[in-house]
């Protein structure tokens, strides 16, 4: 029997086990926005922005096992998609796109809402097609969803041109796909496994460092297996956090820009680093030669060949699934039984301990404003630490990335490499719609919340009850710490004016929203509002915080990880917080 | 360093743009760039002429892989290779000229492929290095017209890039 392009679109979906599909409809996609809704097998979630559809899928899936999906129209629909798209690309977040496009006779013609959706993505995609045959239409779908999820992940778009939509063909979904030009790195070379025991065996400062590739290969449990078996400290990531548990004595925290004191000192001091599915990106490594100072021997597991010794030489590659290389690496290490010196092993931990004593993360809450790194604290207790949190980018991220102690993986979801602001709210939907029964939060400031907060009414309308914890410093917090520090305090067009009442915003959209100006209501206000009472509402906190806060440690650009800017209280002059001149804050 | 690379890449629509993009993206540079099918029909066999250090060079080649519709890459310079590109140059051919610039084609082994009253045009073929040098040994002022191929490469002997 012969059905339509849309018809297939809609049972390829499910085919693919597809849940929700993130969407807004236009055009172009008017057939396959018909075949929607005489099915019911998968659900369509009606955003108020396409940018906040690609991220409620990528929400969805970096808080699930899943692909994302999201459907958009072409032109602005798949223009305004462009950013979700950059966002997960950056990340390496598995998801499918699919977009509208004019009918083929017209591409090329500058029709009405035509753009080369092909072309403007194609920096920032794992793959895209631009299918023009009804015939191809299936297997594209296949393809699409292999390519997504398999090797390093990342969005594919597929482009569908509304005559495609329209033409009639039998349907066959592929039982499998293979592509020959395609394929993804599989377990890992026993030799170069074999080397990277043996130079464990050896290591007198062992560290490991675990990014988010440790997250996407749902590998988490053999890292943890590594770290104890090894008994060696271990740092997370921002993309990694969760990896391995927060609270666990052999985390020394996050490293990188905004890393704690111990992890950096860590990174920069050890002599031999196991780097699992983690990139050296700049954030974490700000100048390769400074980390290399220190001779260090480096292991580097990573699925994606170009991501070794794209920043850093390093000794030892193993590419391959990292769930894969690490079961074989345990496997060898409790065969030969490797141990590391223990003498030598006591005193690296000694060193450690040094390190962590002063404590870096350390700030003090007094009784008149309310310090965001405070909210996060208490926002962690309430929780029990069991939350989802999303998060947008500025301070307030980083805050959320250093106090709240992540213990399990996919419990953190926010935009490293692309660092969108406007992510944390949608993202927070689409977890809540893949995790009904968890408690979704989204820590996010003044400034992102409103880059996609029309996404309030969307969360009504599907009854995702996230919360927000706005960290409200009436600042582009994090632009200003920058120009504090770096421009001589003029704060240009950091300052964040005429925010709107966010209670009656909240309200305004049907939700519930408060107000929190004190320390002292701070942990009450979080106790009533994440109580069961609540369980079923949006609910949007909008604490006043301080507005000089910076965010520390902090590696500056350009130096190297020993060469942190540290909180007051551990700067050599004495600290206090006295020692820094403001300027005129509004 | 100057490096050859040989590429086997789906042969399908916008496929080339990938390659393209991404050295644009990435910053890499492109010397030249040839690109046609092979005897089978669904593959195409590309040749870049890029230039930076062997850091530089091993991304490329990684990022090219990481391509989807890339199915093999090889750096022809790890080897003994074979390289030519073809040129065709027209130049102006009067008076004693015309004789002097059929000795020159003749000394580069060039062919004379269309012949005016005033003109020649010939094709030269040969490594990049030797269709400069012929440019070089010619009076600029009687060059009217050059057309580069860029240069296609191959391995020698058994060493050979198929699926
Ligand atoms: C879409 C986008 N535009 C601009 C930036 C640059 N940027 C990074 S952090 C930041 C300030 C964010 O302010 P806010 O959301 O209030 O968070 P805070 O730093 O105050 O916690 C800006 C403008 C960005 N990351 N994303």
């Amino acid at each position: 029997m012969k059905i339509s392009g849309a018809e297939i679109v809609a049972r390829c979906l499910q085919e693919e086990g597809v849940e929700f599909v993130f969407g807004y409809p236009g055009g172009a996609v008017l057939e396959i926005y018909d075949a929607i809704f005489q099915q019911d097998k998968f659900k369509h979630v009606l955003v108020r922005h396409e940018q906040a559809a690609v991220h409620a899928a990528d929400g969805y899936s970096r808080s699930s096992k899943k692909v994302g999906v999201a459907l958009v129209t072409s032109g602005p629909g798949a223009t305004n998609a462009v950013t979700g798209i950059a966002t997960a690309y950056l990340d390496s977040i598995p998801m499918v796109v699919i977009s509208g496009q004019v009918a083929t006779p017209a591409i090329g013609l500058d029709a009405f809402q035509e753009v080369d959706m092909v072309g403007i993505t194609r920096p920032c995609v794992k793959h895209n097609f631009l299918v023009r045959d009804v015939n191809e239409l299936a297997e594209t779908f296949k393809k699409a969803f292999y390519i997504a999820q398999t090797g390093r992940p990342g969005p594919v778009v597929i482009d569908i041109p509304k005559d495609v939509t329209q033409a009639m063909t039998e349907f066959n979904y592929p039982e499998s796909v293979s592509i020959r030009s395609y394929v993804p790195a599989g377990r890992g070379h026993p030799g170069q496994i074999r080397k990277a025991v043996s130079l464990i065996s050896e290591a007198k400062r062992p560290f490991i460092y675990v990014g988010g590739g440790a997250v996407l290969a749902d590998a988490c449990e053999e890292v943890r297996d590594l770290v104890r078996l090894l008994n060696a400290p271990c740092t997370n990531t921002l993309m990694g956090l969760g990896a391995y548990p927060a609270t666990d004595r052999q985390f020394v925290g996050m490293l990188g820009m905004h890393g704690t004191y111990e992890a950096n000192m860590a990174m920069q001091n050890c002599d031999v680093l196991i780097a699992v599915g983690a990139r050296f990106d700049d954030r974490v490594v700000s100048v390769p030669e400074k980390f290399l100072a220190v001779p260090k021997k480096i292991i580097h597991i990573d699925i994606d060949p170009s991501s070794i010794a794209k920043r850093v030489k390093v000794d030892i590659p193993i590419v391959g699934n990292v769930k894969d290389v690490l079961h074989e690496m345990l496997a060898l290490i409790r065969q030969t039984n490797v141990h590391i010196d223990s003498i030598a092993l006591e005193a690296w931990w000694q060193q450690i301990e040094e390190w962590r004593k002063p404590n870096s993360l350390l700030y003090v809450q007094d009784q008149e404003i309310i310090k965001p790194q405070y909210v996060v604290e208490k926002l962690w207790e309430v929780t029990n630490g069991q939350a989802i949190i999303t998060s947008d980018v500025g301070q307030h991220q980083m805050f959320a990335a250093q106090y709240y102690k992540f213990d399990r993986p996919k419990q953190w979801i926010n935009s490293g490499g692309l660092g969108t602001m406007g992510f944390g709210l949608p993202a927070a939907m689409g977890a809540q719609l893949a995790n009904p029964d968890a408690t979704v939060a989204c820590i996010t400031g003044e400034a992102s919340i409103q880059m996609n907060i029309q996404e309030l009414s969307t969360c009504k309308q599907y009854h995702t009850p996230v919360k927000i914890v706005n960290l409200n410093n009436r600042y582009l917090g994090m632009v200003r710490q920058w120009q504090e520090f770096f421009y001589g305090n003029r704060y240009s067009e950091s300052y964040m004016d005429a925010l709107p009442d966010f209670v009656k915003l909240a309200e305004a959209y049907g939700h519930v929203g408060v107000r929190v100006e004190k320390p002292a209501d701070v942990e009450p206000v979080l106790k009533e509002f994440f109580s069961s009472k609540y369980k079923e509402r949006l609910v949007f906190f909008d604490f006043m915080t301080d507005q000089k806060v910076n965010v520390f440690p902090m590696v500056g650009n350009g130096k190297g990880l020993d060469e942190m800017d540290l909180p007051p209280h551990m700067r050599n002059n004495g600290g206090g917080d006295g020692d820094r001149d403001y300027g005129n804050l509004c | 360093m100057r490096h050859i690379l040989s590429i086997l890449i789906e042969n399908e629509a916008g496929a080339l743009s990938r390659v393209v993009g991404l050295f644009s993206a990435r910053g890499y540079n492109i010397d030249s760039l040839t690109v046609s099918t092979t005897e089978d029909a669904t593959l195409s066999r590309m040749t870049i002429v890029t230039h930076g250090s062997d850091d530089v060079i091993e991304q490329i080649t990684k990022q090219l892989n990481k391509l989807i519709e890339v199915v093999k890459v090889i750096d022809l310079n790890e080897s003994d290779h074979i390289e030519r590109e073809m040129m065709l140059i027209k130049v102006r051919a009067t008076g004693k000229d015309r004789e002097e610039m059929k000795r020159m084609a003749d000394i580069f082994r060039g062919r004379i492929i269309d012949v005016t009253e005033k003109t020649y045009t010939i094709e030269l073929t040969g490594t990049s290095e030797k269709l400069g040098a012929f440019i070089e040994a010619l009076d600029r002022t009687v060059i009217l017209e050059t057309v580069r191929t860029g240069a296609s490469g191959i391995g020698r002997g058994e060493r050979i890039l198929k699926i």
